[in-house]
């Protein structure tokens, strides 16, 4: 299908979006790509520096070990082929940049051809994931809009030069917003569950751009936009559906997109023209002759990949698995991305119901990192009383407050301090009657197929019990009686 | 007295290393002001570190194979806290804050560090006359040029001023301005020597080896500089070559290569002293054999092709903002441009130039892409050639020592200086210029071995070999080189 019949002067008519993503992660190594200097976010400027960060005369750059082996792991959990690669010199003139070149990969990157799923299955493209050193970080001081042009003076903190980064590089296969922010949420917990980096947008160990276009189904991909400054999932989402329509708007008012650099202001919901293509640097790339080929052997891939953890995909499918929650439900999202599903499995090992170990730990746990603190065989101990009917689940959620705020106890003996025991069914039955008394009004709606008179009926009953019934129980109770 | 006399004599406690220190400088002061072989003497330096050797000694302790040995460096190696300006105005105030390997060795070993010696400006010349702080002169005739780019060190070394030096080659530095200047000059096997610490020219070309009066005081300086350093990934993961042991050996059985297809050029009193090389060794029991190295006369193009690229990128860096010269000015990049400008010669300006342009779009494959096949031909044809011969012989340089201004308004005339050194730096592999004998006006000639890949050890043995012939020539009252030295006996 062409575009050409249908759907011009019609916004979003037939315009197909494409997007792809370069994505710049710092790797999480103790030290830097090429020097032994730390690799640290938020020291004092200019603390974590040597001859090579500085590129003074004479220094020689030495790859660091633990950043390829990262790299690779990161080449492994997104499927690429991990293959023998080289660095080049990027070479350009600018204050952050302390040899006046990056090393870089060039034409043969350490990790191509792979694939991420997003949650939905979706499969988007790798093209590669090649190594390279981070700049200095300039802060310009004085003129408008923190830019280097028209500034007063600049002030450079070469604390990142040299910090090892990986720049994922996608295929052009996005075609929505929210697929592209699954994307980069997707890859971030691919990245923290590998330990490769911190993945912090905010912090700028992770950053990304995203180049887009559109197009009507069938036509040649258009002119692509690179955007850049995109600090948050947010923002990116944002960009990508704020250029989509300026693009679109260009071409159907008759104009052409240009080939340009773009900037996205967060604070005008805009982006706006950086550089155009005329403007481009030549890098004057050529092979880095202070390096070596970069060459690893089959023994040390498989190693990596030996070592590799369970991604989140895998762990979010055993979790839905041992649950019965849905797989691409928020539960069971949130749970793997706190990292707290091995907490969940521990609670099932301890003879608990993993069902409602999720509920809980999704519910209660948002402060409690991979290791939260009540003891699994507690929570195990509190799911056990509950769907053994010895709590409802609103006193089963009073009992897990105190376990969360104690760090752990016996969940018997706190329902027993409570008060607690399990409203038998024929009290449960009595109370609702009373309810239903009491409350005619709310019970005529409710009897006509009025759901909203649902709350007050409900309400009644749970007053009465002292918060003791369970809602669900009295719900389904309610229901039965309706006529 | 050789570095291996003075080493084994201060070892013994037979010469005080303080002594040893004071008549080298004895023959700065008084030949220095002439020469300018330095552009900073570390006198104060060289005495307090004397002053320990000579402790270690009294002490019974052992400071080292060079123990007590002066040895001057080349300006483009840092020395901690001392200023390192490559003959540069736009590092004349820089000290880095490091020493490069090569000087950590040599300190290690007990070796006195006497100064640092002038250079054509980041390397990039063969007379020393682009230096930025006034040219070296020629110790056997102060009328004439040293050679270089290592000028400084050579003429420290023919001097007297030091008993070696170290120098940097990258397309001949080290090995013509030995034949120029009558001393023995070593390049070794790109990766024996570690770069770390030396400021980069050519990352893929440069090596640093000695200076020294004779083959064996070579031999012992690289076998103390070289071997593995982890701090160049470039450095070759073996130990330093054993040389000092096989220089007795002789030259019995060797192939000695004579390269048929060698571009033409040199001078008829060069030529003379190679035939009588070759004849010498053919004598002491070598075979001479013929040769073809199609691509050597190539390598001078790739050359200046290859060294400005990656010249234009390493100094990309002298840009004013953390090091070093700064020209103030309205804008950051108005500031580079006149930091550039004033802070580089016009040679180093050319090359830069060059080099940018070989490596831009749409130029790189006719040039720079081109120049590396031609390197893949000349690594090849050697390595052919090597299949026939254990060494090959040729000129260091296509001249003797020529006067001040000869060369210095035709760039090109000055380039073919290097045509027999640069194509081993193309291809890695080892040279040595040894003195043998004198040409035109009784100055000195240099002729060249050079030896495939890491094969020093055979190349010193027929360096040590050509020594001897020359020697024994001398005590038979043919032609040899004066000692040049100044202010000495």
């Amino acid at each position: 299908m062409t575009g050409s019949g249908c759907g011009n002067g019609e916004q979003g008519g037939d315009w197909e979006l494409i997007v792809g993503l370069e994505v710049h992660v710092e790797l999480a190594t103790a030290t830097k790509l090429f020097s032994a200097s730390p690799n640290r976010f938020g020291d004092e400027p200019n603390t974590n520096i040597d001859p090579v960060t500085l590129g003074l005369p004479g220094a020689l750059p030495v790859l660091n070990r633990q950043a390829v082996e990262l790299a690779m792991r990161i080449g492994v959990a997104l499927n690429c082929t991990i293959q023998p690669c080289a660095f080049h010199r990027k070479n350009y003139f600018y204050p952050d940049m302390p040899k006046a070149y990056q090393i870089s990969q060039y034409d043969v990157a350490l990790n191509i051809d792979g694939w991420l799923d997003l949650p939905d299955g979706y499969r988007v493209g790798i093209e590669r994931a090649h190594l390279e050193e981070d700049t200095g970080k300039s802060t310009h001081v004085g003129g408008t809009g923190g830019r280097i042009h028209g500034s007063d003076s600049s002030l450079i903190d070469f604390n990142r030069a040299g910090v090892p980064l990986v720049e994922i590089v996608s295929r052009p296969d996005i075609r929505t917003s929210e697929q592209a922010r699954q994307y980069v949420t997707e890859l971030r917990g691919i990245l923290l569950a590998i330990g490769a980096s911190d993945a912090k947008m905010e912090e700028g160990s992770m950053r990304v751009d995203a180049n887009v276009s559109v197009h009507h189904p069938g036509d040649p991909f258009g002119t692509r936009c690179e955007i850049k400054n995109l600090n948050s999932v947010r923002s990116l989402g944002r960009a990508i559906e704020y250029e989509a329509s300026r693009q679109i708007d260009l071409i159907e008012s008759g104009a052409t997109v240009r080939q340009e650099t773009r900037h996205w202001d967060e604070t005008d919901g805009r982006t706006h023209t950086l550089r155009t293509k005329e403007d481009a640097d030549d890098y004057r790339y050529f092979l880095e002759p202070d390096l070596v080929p970069l060459v690893p052997d089959a023994a040390w891939v498989e190693s990596i990949r030996a070592a590799m953890p369970a991604l989140p995909a895998a762990r979010r499918a055993a979790l839905a698995a041992a649950t019965g929650a849905p797989v691409t439900g928020e539960a069971v999202a949130v749970v793997t991305d706190r990292g707290q599903d091995a907490y969940v499995h521990a609670v099932a090992a301890a003879g608990g119901d993993a069902g409602r170990a999720l509920v809980h730990v999704k519910e209660a746990y948002a402060d409690q990192g991979p290791a939260p603190r009540v003891p699994a065989v507690d929570l195990a101990a509190l799911t056990r009383l509950e769907v053994g009917g010895g709590l409802t689940a609103t006193q089963a959620k009073v009992v897990l407050g105190e376990l969360v705020a104690n760090d752990g106890g016996d969940a018997d003996a706190v329902a027993a301090a409570k008060g607690f025991e399990a409203m038998d069914t024929g009290a449960l039955e009595a109370l609702v009657d009373d309810a239903i008394a009491t409350n005619a009004g709310a019970w005529a709606k409710f009897a006509a197929g009025e759901d909203r008179a649902l709350g007050a009926l409900v309400g009644a009953v749970m007053k009465a019990s002292r918060g003791q019934a369970d809602g669900g129980a009295v719900t389904a109770l309610l229901r039965s009686r309706r006529p | 007295m050789t570095a291996v006399a003075i080493a084994a004599a201060v070892r013994a406690g037979e010469r005080r290393a303080a002594d040893v220190v004071e008549e080298h400088l004895a023959a700065i002061a008084a030949g220095e002001g002439e020469i300018h072989a330095f552009n900073l003497v570390l006198a104060d330096e060289a005495r307090a570190a004397a002053a320990a050797i000579d402790d270690t000694v009294a002490a019974g302790g052992d400071p080292g194979q060079l123990a007590g040995v002066p040895v001057a460096l080349k300006d483009n190696m840092c020395t901690r806290g001392i200023p390192t300006t490559c003959s540069s105005r736009i590092l004349e105030s820089w000290k880095p804050p490091y020493d490069a390997t090569v000087v950590t060795r040599l300190r290690e070993a007990g070796a006195i560090v006497m100064g640092k010696t002038n250079l054509d400006e980041f390397a990039m010349g063969s007379s020393t006359e682009n230096s930025a702080f006034g040219p070296t002169r020629n110790p056997h005739d102060t009328s004439r040029v040293p050679g270089g780019s290592s000028g400084g060190s050579a003429a420290a070394v023919a001097a007297g001023f030091s008993a070696v030096s170290l120098g940097s080659d990258t397309g001949g530095s080290i090995r013509q301005p030995a034949a120029l200047c009558g001393v023995v000059g070593v390049k070794p096997t790109y990766g024996v020597v570690s770069r770390r610490g030396l400021i980069a020219f050519a990352s893929s070309l440069d090596q640093i080896g000695p200076f020294a009066t004779t083959v064996a005081d070579a031999a012992l300086v690289l076998e103390v500089i070289g071997g593995h350093d982890a701090g160049d990934s470039t450095s070759i993961p073996r130990p330093a070559p054993v040389l000092t042991g096989v220089l007795a050996d002789g030259v019995e059985g060797l192939r000695v290569g004579r390269i048929t297809d060698l571009p033409t050029g040199a001078d008829p009193d060069v030529l003379d002293r190679l035939e009588a090389a070759f004849d010498a060794l053919a004598d002491a029991g070598a075979k001479v054999v013929d040769v073809q190295v199609p691509a050597f006369t190539y390598g001078l193009t790739a050359y200046y092709l290859i060294a400005p690229s990656e010249a234009s990128s390493n100094l990309a860096r002298y840009d004013g903002v953390r090091y070093g010269l700064r020209v103030e000015a309205a804008d950051t990049n108005a500031m580079y441009m006149a930091t550039r400008a004033a802070g580089f010669g016009d040679e180093v300006k050319r090359r830069i130039m060059l080099g940018t342009y070989a490596l831009s779009a749409g130029y790189y494959d006719a040039y720079y892409g081109k120049a590396l096949k031609v390197r893949r031909l000349i690594t090849d044809d050697f390595a052919a050639a090597y299949q026939h011969a254990d060494v090959l012989l040729t000129p260091a340089s296509p001249s003797v020592a020529f006067p001040f201004g000869d060369k210095t308004d035709n760039p090109l005339a000055m380039y073919l200086c290097d045509t027999y050194t640069i194509p081993s730096n193309l291809s890695g592999d080892p040279g040595v210029s040894v003195p043998f004998g004198t040409g035109a006006d009784g100055l000195p000639v240099g002729v060249q071995v050079l030896a495939p890949a890491l094969g020093e050890p055979v190349m010193f043995r027929v360096a040590a070999e050509l020594e001897r012939r020359v020697t024994l020539g001398a005590s038979a009252g043919e032609s040899t080189i004066s000692t040049g030295r100044i202010g000495q006996e």
